[in-house]
């Protein structure tokens, strides 16, 4: 399998990535156009709940959340993988991840973009948003600061807000690159201004480096506290089916789970449409493939022992819910959930489909289907086949609404998405040369070890 | 006096290393190598920092500022709000409840590290900055600059290491 040249010029480098921003393939165009399309379906189906209320998307008492929240929780997940990209494998020195970490970083913004606008969209009373601010005593709101949808608001502005400074600080070399390159005009003006002025000296690398680790070192943790968060909106609650221990680390899991899933059919989709074959090869995307499996089983296990707790802890409300996931109204999804997102990973165990862009395609729109199906299954059920009797009847089916405003999301994500990387460079330029340079380093050392071996004139 | 500024050109950090050990020995009257000169590279190189000798970082104490303090701050300003609270019923539990009050301080003390240490990026290296005086679109491609800041008198023996060392290119530029 062939890997990035180590004796590619940096020049060369640069020019291709450039050449990204002017010229992608045409189909960068229809899946622009398609996603614009999907955003435009989303809009008018908000505008009609805007108007009519809520009960359009088949909302009722106790059924409050639906598919809103558990496409937020979704989008919050997926979020996850570009800290895993950057900043997790940064500090264990993983170069492999450096030609693709930067539109995982994008990744993560927009996924977080995109779940903010379900919290604004659940509410109904879209124009009420500001209510959820919680600053304290005005307007007799007293903010309960025990709450965990507090804390979720402090946590997902804080990973959006440390998301965007990552990404453009990351970015600031490269901008620079677009600025040197790119001819006059918008593109140019741009460029200038977000690029600060860096020119390399060894004052601003030797900053940049530090800057980066720092940033780095702190979006792991509040990349877990996020999820840890979301997952405590859930698990203090008194809920069957909620109120599990193991919640916060099961909900990570299933968001690097997510996000890595993601990460491949992106992958595929930039490699085709920017002509990136030179630098997403097949063995970054072999590694990413084993880093998903690796994570899908731990994801697995966590669920089996979230299905065990209900069913040993013996508390009878817990096991009714596991039965009727299992028997009921949802359990063809239920079921579809365990099989895309526990059986499914088990294809990328064979290694002739490591690299199969078309089988690990189709695998990771699957592995994403379960995970979605996932938070669908966390939230619904729980709502029809809660402690009163009186939700026991509520199986609900959500509206075309709801399903439009959801299938809109993945067109706003997708639009924000391309729109960037048209824009701004989705492979790092200054990083792929030093991946290129350390690597033709390393390769002479070994050369030079091993004509001095083959001499008799070790370094012993 | 007034100042020349030069900067040079070259293909690989082997020759700028070389340059830069050379710059630092001499000794050159009207130069001096700890304050008038800077490498520009493509890349971040540990090297570079090894061959020009130790420079100081100080972000990390912007960091450790904006980190404790931001986290110091709110958990301070949450609790005083919490403070107000006299007016609702808390049915025995807490005014000020410490354990989620943690969680917030946790996430805000990232947030005050993040940005804080982002304010600290930019000043300690010195951006947002003007061009400065010579450049060249070839040191963010694939080449290493070096520029020097001399008297008039020194601009001569610098570009003479410079050629020495097989510069790509020198440009020369008269400073203020």
């Amino acid at each position: 399998m062939k890997d990035i040249r180590e004796d590619i010029a940096w020049a060369q480098i640069n020019k291709d990535v450039l050449k990204s921003l002017e010229n992608p393939r045409k189909l960068y165009w229809v899946i622009l156009f398609i996603a614009i399309a999907m955003v435009g379906v989303a809009v008018g189906c908000e505008v009609y709940q805007y108007n009519v209320g809520l009960g359009v998307g088949n909302f009722d008492n106790p059924h409050m959340w639906g598919l809103y929240i558990a496409t937020f929780i979704f989008w919050i997940g997926m979020s996850h993988s570009g800290t895993l990209l950057s900043a997790i494998l940064h500090l264990m020195h993983a170069d492999w991840r450096k030609p693709i970490y930067r539109f995982a970083e994008a990744m993560t913004t927009f996924s977080l973009m995109t779940a903010g606008l379900f919290v604004a969209v659940h509410l109904g009373r879209i124009w009420q948003i500001y209510f959820a601010l919680p600053y304290p005593n005005m307007r007799q709101v007293w903010p309960n600061f025990q709450s965990p949808l507090l804390w979720d608001a402090m946590a997902i502005f804080t990973y959006l807000s440390s998301s965007i400074l990552f990404l453009y600080i990351g970015m600031i070399p490269d901008l620079a690159i677009c600025r040197d390159n790119m001819h006059s005009g918008w593109r140019r003006k741009l460029y200038t201004a977000l690029a600060l002025g860096w020119e390399g000296t060894d004052r601003q690398w030797r900053n940049f480096r530090m800057t980066y680790l720092t940033i780095a070192c702190f979006l792991i943790p509040l990349a877990v506290s996020v999820h840890s968060i979301v997952a405590s909106d859930f698990g203090m609650s008194q809920q069957p089916g909620w109120h599990i221990t193991s919640f916060p680390p099961y909900f990570v899991a299933g968001a690097l789970y997510s996000g890595c899933a993601a990460i491949i059919t992106l992958f595929i989709i930039l490699r085709y449409v920017f002509k990136f074959e030179e630098y997403m090869t097949m063995p970054i995307l072999k590694k990413i493939v084993r880093l998903t499996f690796a994570i899908s089983m731990v994801w697995t296990y966590l669920v089996w022992v979230e299905y065990a707790t209900a069913w040993f802890g013996h508390n009878p409300h817990d096991q009714h819910l596991l039965l009727e996931k299992a028997t009921g109204t949802y359990a063809p999804f239920w079921w579809m959930m365990n099989f895309c997102a526990s059986v499914v990973p088990l294809i990328l165990v064979f290694k002739r489909f490591q690299t199969n862009i078309p089988v690990l395609f189709a695998v990771s729109l699957l592995l994403n289907l379960g995970m979605w199906l996932e938070r669908w299954m966390i939230v619904a059920p729980t709502f029809a086949d809660g402690y009163y009797p009186w939700t026991w009847d509520h199986n609900q089916w959500p509206s075309l609404v709801q399903w439009g405003i959801v299938f809109g999301s993945f067109g706003w994500f997708t639009m924000l998405f391309m729109i960037f990387c048209k824009i701004f460079p989705s492979v790092s330029m200054y990083e792929v040369k030093e991946m290129v340079y350390h690597r033709s380093l390393a390769t002479k050392k070994l050369q030079a070890t091993g004509e001095l071996a083959a001499a008799g004139k070790g370094a012993h | 006096m007034s100042k020349r500024h030069l900067l040079a050109l070259f293909t690989d950090f082997d020759a700028a290393e070389k340059v830069v050990t050379e710059l630092r020995n001499l000794g050159i009257k009207g130069f001096n190598a700890e304050k008038d000169m800077i490498v520009k590279s493509p890349i971040e190189h540990p090297e570079v920092e090894e061959f020009l000798g130790d420079r100081p970082v100080r972000v990390q104490w912007f960091t450790l500022f904006g980190a404790v303090g931001m986290g110091a701050l709110m958990f301070l300003l949450i609790s005083a709000s919490q403070g107000n609270f006299f007016a609702q019923m808390k049915g025995g539990k807490p005014i000020v409840p410490f354990p989620p009050n943690f969680v917030l301080t946790y996430e805000l003390f990232i947030l005050g590290g993040v940005y804080i240490t982002v304010l600290g990026f930019l000043i300690c290296a010195g951006l947002p900055a003007r061009r400065s005086p010579l450049y060249s679109a070839k040191v963010s491609e694939d080449q290493i600059g070096i520029l020097v800041q001399a008297d008039e008198s020194a601009s001569g023996t610098l570009k003479s290491i410079f050629t020495k060392h097989r510069a790509l290119e020198i440009q020369e530029e008269a400073g203020k």
